[in-house]
């Protein structure tokens, strides 16, 4: 978790964590069920709004996008193929059907729509202020504190498993396909959740001797501001007008 | 008397006992060291203060109530400050501030005051430039440091330290003869350093097969065993052999 999006200072970095995980849930709610290719476009512009609004780095952008799109590609292979359904056009012998094309297209526009509104949303916050966030949204503190202190020790756990490998290499280790280099995987592996474990008990110890009684508190205040309401409204809006172009019979259909 | 032990024994699952009958009585102020070889209970003996591991038999007595259930030391935990071995384990927040004030908040202290009286600790210990550092990118004697402030800015009354300069620099072993040289509050510090806890505390007790078997005044304890590895480190020497 390298938080590259978080540090700025854009409106929407400094938009209240809370309605940026709500609007972001509300908003993938809504495009993950929406069919119509009307309301989908305009999730994808609203999308694209919120990340002009975020002012980040393109090229970092561009990266996640290549990402999630590595696998959308997947459906374009897959779906027109298998989808039954009117041919469309033929490629040599197989015919490429109508419904898998446009099934295709949605899960892209959908899948892009989602990331794009996540990242301009919630990746412009800090996971620390996004797990406040959460705390004050009353979800379950069980999860706030998986998020905040997975984020906390992965760095630990990794730097662990660097230290394990590396002691093994000085001892003459290189990994090869037989059962010695599985073996030696295995026992890595083991010995990692093993001293993870050990830490999490010590961490929780040393929580305990500071007060720690099953709750997180953050030095973020969180106030809603006039501004963050205007934003609630806009988003609010927003979302509600893709629903309705959905689910309203009218001329976008 | 603020910690009292009284007969204290503990085994860990299948294996021997570490502490067989221990008793140790701690006034409020009072420096006092205890020393002794690996594996001999010394780091146990403090989780036991703390109410961290049960005891299979003795009594806890803090600020001079019996202390036995979760609840019971939960009430006087954020009286007594400990301060781990691993630093690592210890600062769990992202930023250095937010660990300093972890305590506070806690403690039901407003963000707002929190943050001002974590910078404060952090003034004090010069550490106020780190106040917006990444925890897990401070170096071992920073994180050891950061790890003090957040015991210290809790205001404790007393102070339990576990090993707290193993694997540290003499720069930074000397901030913290410095740091707790300067601090009203009483401590306790296990640790297998005659020459830092004759810097530090009044009185050493030996640690040895599960018992605390003798004390003494640290500079005596000092003065049967001694090198001048780090002959720039202000030290005294026993009175009786000058």
């Amino acid at each position: 978790m390298r938080e590259e999006f978080a540090i700025g200072d854009s409106s929407l970095h400094r938009l209240d964590p809370r309605l940026k995980i709500v609007a972001a849930s509300a908003l993938s709610i809504v495009v993950a069920v929406s069919t119509r290719f009307s309301a989908l476009g305009v999730a994808v512009g609203l999308a694209l709004i919120l990340l002009a609004f975020a002012r980040l780095p393109c090229g970092a952008i561009a990266r996640h996008l290549v990402m999630v799109n590595g696998f959308v590609i997947l459906f374009w292979i897959i779906l027109p193929v298998s989808v039954p359904g009117t041919p469309w056009m033929h490629i040599g012998p197989i015919p490429l059907m109508r419904e898998g094309l446009e099934l295709a297209a949605r899960l892209t526009i959908k899948s892009n729509a989602i990331v794009l509104a996540f990242i301009a949303l919630v990746s412009t916050s800090s996971v620390v202020s996004l797990g406040g966030g959460m705390n004050r949204l009353r979800l379950p503190d069980k999860l706030v504190h998986l998020l905040l202190l997975t984020y906390r020790y992965l760095f630990v756990i990794q730097e662990e498993y660097e230290r394990l490998k590396r002691a093994a290499v000085v001892r003459g280790f290189v990994p090869k396909t037989n059962l010695h280099t599985y073996r030696t995987y295995a026992f890595l592996v083991a010995i990692l959740f093993i001293r993870a474990a050990a830490r999490a008990n010590r961490v929780q110890q040393a929580m305990l001797c500071r007060g720690f009684q099953g709750r997180f508190y953050s030095l973020q205040e969180y106030a809603f501001t006039p501004k963050d309401w205007m934003w609630a409204a806009g988003l609010g809006l927003a979302v509600a007008i893709i629903g309705i172009i959905e689910w309203m019979p009218g001329p976008w259909s | 008397m603020v910690i009292e032990l009284e007969d204290i024994c503990f085994a860990y699952p299948r294996r021997e006992p570490v502490l067989k009958g221990v008793s140790f009585r701690l006034q409020p102020r009072e420096k006092i060291g205890l020393i002794g070889p690996n594996g001999s209970g010394k780091s146990t003996l403090l989780h036991i203060i703390m109410g961290l591991l049960q005891p299979s038999s003795g009594t806890v007595r803090l600020f001079g109530r019996q202390a036995r259930t979760e609840k019971e030391f939960r009430e006087v935990r954020t009286r007594i400050g400990l301060l781990f071995q691993n630093a690592d384990d210890q600062l769990f927040s992202p930023t250095v501030l937010e660990d300093v004030a972890f305590g506070l908040l806690n403690m039901g202290i407003k963000p707002s005051q929190a943050k001002r009286d974590a910078i404060k600790t952090l003034e004090e210990l010069h550490l106020e430039r780190m106040a917006d550092r990444v925890t897990h990118h401070l170096s071992g004697g920073e994180k050891k440091l950061v790890a003090l402030a957040t015991v210290l800015v809790m205001k404790p009354e007393i102070l339990l330290l576990d090993e707290p300069t193993t694997g540290l620099d003499e720069a930074t072993d000397q901030r913290i003869i410095e740091i707790l040289n300067g601090i009203e509050a009483g401590y306790v510090i296990v640790s297998h350093e005659y020459d830092f806890l004759a810097l530090t505390t009044r009185t050493v007790y030996s640690f040895r097969d599960g018992k605390i078997i003798n004390n003494g005044d640290s500079s005596l304890l000092h003065s049967h065993y001694h090198s001048h590895p780090a002959g720039i480190v202000h030290h005294s020497h026993a009175q009786s052999l000058k």
